[in-house]
């Protein structure tokens, strides 16, 4: 009997930490059963066996950052019939879309020696500012049991079953004291998406928004919530414009605190 | 008109960010070489400017994927040497266990699914499943028993982990869940010895090279979190003195600022240097290992990196289990104290080498200034002079062959370009 044709799946990387697309590598119980189901075509962190696409879901890391980064990923979504973005650099333009809101120029002098050898554009931006994207998985890093999620219903061609409310639906439903109310903490719960495995309130911390933001959010009423709590104009900007600082409801509730 | 061969690798794969390789060669003789890094700037330094010094460890994580601990512990330790803070005993052992659970993670996914496959002469671990599988069930244990004390310790997950602050830990891990790690921990130890003598067995091309080592060094334990900065030239200085000894230059081809030492050296940073420098303090069965695969105290051949970071994968585990079995809840989780303005060092053993942070924080704990110098940064220049060994010593081999083995000579330093690649492109040309 001719062996089954396998999917091929493909991992590419733009501006980022490398740490969402370890999270394929880090399903050290799985993987060797999900590269049973695919056939690894392009994963340049894992192999240096190269094949040429169209591949049947690629895996975007990464955002994008350079004149180059724009014409690869228009490659990337010619090649790929199912394109993911992972990860909040992927998603939302990740923690160096800082310098979204700084001059670049001022921040390329402060870090480099001779500015004039750094090509580089003045924005971090998510994938799906550039090319549609099929599907975009959150997270800094993204979880990985969403992206085993992600994976088999791509593969088996249904929708994911990833949740969109927030954070604090989660706490609720855990059992976990609220940082805000019990402990006066500044906390991104009510207006970021859950799915971290509530993690920082779990270890007695606010949430700090990896997941960026739930559907819907309303930042103008924990913003106000915040500065009730005493915070100040910049300390509420802060804690908008970290990880996802480039996603809009952060981005435009971040603005408005300047 | 000279001859010209040239050769390209578009992609060098098994490491981890974005770079380029040229080689010119002009009769017979290795002329010029750059190892490049396109990797795109992320201007860190740049963007914690006017961040609270409390944001700083959470935002320096994502430096890197693979190796967070070694970007927040590092921030944090800056911060305490501005605050004049110094973490109890209990705390302090906790956050070693922790960073042995990172260089277990990252020394076993390197040792078996980045290196290991080149000695092999197969393009990665997935073609070694298929020909011996449990042997990479083997490594997967191993690598998920390093992320395991990163969930427990560093609170739920191993990338850029949420537990760890300025201070110490948000929240004590119970002796219950530390003790629930043991079991798995005494097999990792039997299973980094036998991986010791699994790649001590390969077959190494005989390159020796001089470096100029630069390490932690610890007078109790091999260094990890803490220590004085040393190097096999005799300097022996605090971690603040650090950028007293150290420059970073700007070169056209990399985006990664070069690091090298001010009296015109190049250093060697990572596993190497650290087994070179600090052999003495090696566990008794981390040196037995060593032995039995034919390592004496004195490493200088770049392709042998792989057995010693399997030897420190020996160390890592049995620490991390004597870490684990002494470990009792101490009272605090964390120490604070009053903010003051100055400025502050700190340097870690990062799996691939030193890290180094330093920090200027205002009196409201805003940081006015930031400087991180990561371990692949500072190995650029070595790595340089080991490519241009490699290809003189193969110029004879077909253009195949030197270009896996120029990839390999890279593979040797585990390079974290993003602290590095997804493009990696050697560019040769012969005349």
């Amino acid at each position: 009997m001719p062996e089954r044709k396998k999917p091929k799946l493909a991992v590419f990387k733009f501006s980022s930490c490398d740490g969402c697309q370890l999270t394929l590598l880090d399903c050290e119980d799985e993987l060797l059963a999900l590269v049973g189901e695919v056939r690894i075509s392009y994963f340049l962190e894992a192999t240096r066996k190269v094949e040429k696409g169209p591949y049947d879901v690629s895996l975007v890391e990464g955002s994008i950052t350079t004149p180059h980064d724009i014409k690869a990923i228009r490659e990337v979504r010619r090649m790929s019939k199912t394109l993911v973005s992972i990860g909040a650099c992927a998603t939302a333009g990740g923690i160096q879309a800082l310098r979204n809101f700084g001059s670049v120029k001022e921040f390329i002098r402060k870090v480099y020696a001779h500015p004039e050898y750094i090509d580089t554009l003045t924005t971090s931006t998510a994938v799906s500012d550039h090319v549609s994207v099929d599907f975009e998985l959150r997270g800094c890093p993204i979880n990985k049991y969403q992206l085993l999620e992600v994976l088999n219903a791509t593969l088996n061609g249904r929708r994911p079953n990833i949740p969109r409310h927030s954070q604090c639906m989660e706490c609720k439903a855990n059992g976990v004291v609220c940082r805000m109310v019990a402990a006066g903490e500044p906390c991104l719960g009510p207006v970021t998406q859950a799915g971290c495995g509530t993690l920082c309130p779990g270890v007695n911390r606010a949430c700090y928004g990896c997941f960026g933001p739930m559907e819907t959010p309303n930042t103008a009423s924990l913003a106000a919530a915040l500065a009730a709590q005493g915070r100040s104009r910049d300390e509420i900007q802060r804690l908008f414009r970290s990880f996802n600082a480039n996603s809009d409801a952060f981005r435009k509730e971040g603005d408005s605190h300047g | 008109m000279a001859d010209t061969r040239t050769i390209k690798v578009e992609a060098l794969a098994r490491v981890e960010g974005e770079g380029s390789l040229s080689v010119k060669i002009r009769d017979g003789q290795v002329k010029e070489l750059r190892f490049g890094i396109f990797e795109p700037p992320r201007f860190f330094e740049a963007f914690l400017k006017g961040r609270d010094f409390r944001e700083v460890p959470d935002i320096t994580a994502r430096i890197c994927g693979i190796c967070p601990i070694a970007y927040m512990m590092g921030a944090a330790q800056a911060m305490e040497d501005i605050l004049g803070l110094r973490v109890t005993r209990p705390i302090r052992d906790l956050r070693r266990l922790v960073y042995c659970g990172e260089w277990i993670e990252s020394h076993a996914l390197h040792v078996y699914m980045l290196h290991a496959p080149d000695f092999l002469g197969l393009a990665d671990a997935l073609e070694l499943a298929a020909v011996d599988r449990s042997l990479v069930e083997k490594a997967l244990r191993l690598k998920k028993i390093g992320n395991d004390i990163l969930e427990v310790v560093g609170g739920g997950r191993a990338i850029h982990p949420v537990n760890l602050r300025v201070g110490g830990f948000y929240k004590l891990p119970s002796r219950k869940a530390l003790r629930a790690l043991e079991d798995d921990l005494e097999w990792a130890v039997e299973t980094s010895v036998a991986t010791v003598a699994l790649v001590g067995g390969f077959e190494f091309p005989d390159i020796q090279q001089d470096y100029n080592f630069m390490a932690l060094r610890h007078p109790d334990e091999y260094a990890i979190h803490e220590g004085r900065l040393v190097t096999s030239q005799g300097l022996d200085i605090p971690v603040s003195a650090f950028l007293d000894h150290v420059e970073e230059e700007h070169v056209p081809w990399s985006n990664a600022l070069h690091g090298y030492a001010k009296n015109g050296s190049a250093h060697h940073v990572g596993p190497l240097a650290r087994y070179n420098l600090n052999y003495d303090k090696l566990s008794d069965t981390a040196r037995a290992a060593a032995a039995a695969a034919g390592l004496g105290p004195v490493v200088r051949n770049p392709f042998q990196s792989i057995v010693v970071r399997a030897v420190e994968l020996v160390q890592a585990c049995e620490d991390a289990l004597a870490l684990v079995r002494g470990y009792e809840e101490p009272d605090v989780a964390f120490i604070e104290t009053a903010i003051r303005a100055g400025e502050g060092h700190g340097c870690t053993e990062a799996p691939r080498g030193i890290c180094y942070h330093r920090y200027r924080i205002d009196k409201g704990g805003a940081v006015l200034d930031a400087r991180i110098v990561p371990p692949t940064a500072q190995n650029q220049k070595v790595m340089e002079l080991d490519l241009a060994k490699v290809v003189q010593a193969n110029l004879e081999e077909a253009d195949e062959t030197i270009k896996w083995r120029a990839e390999q000579a890279i593979r040797n330093y585990d390079p974290c370009i993003s602290c590095a690649t997804h493009f990696l492109k050697l560019e040769m040309e012969r005349g």
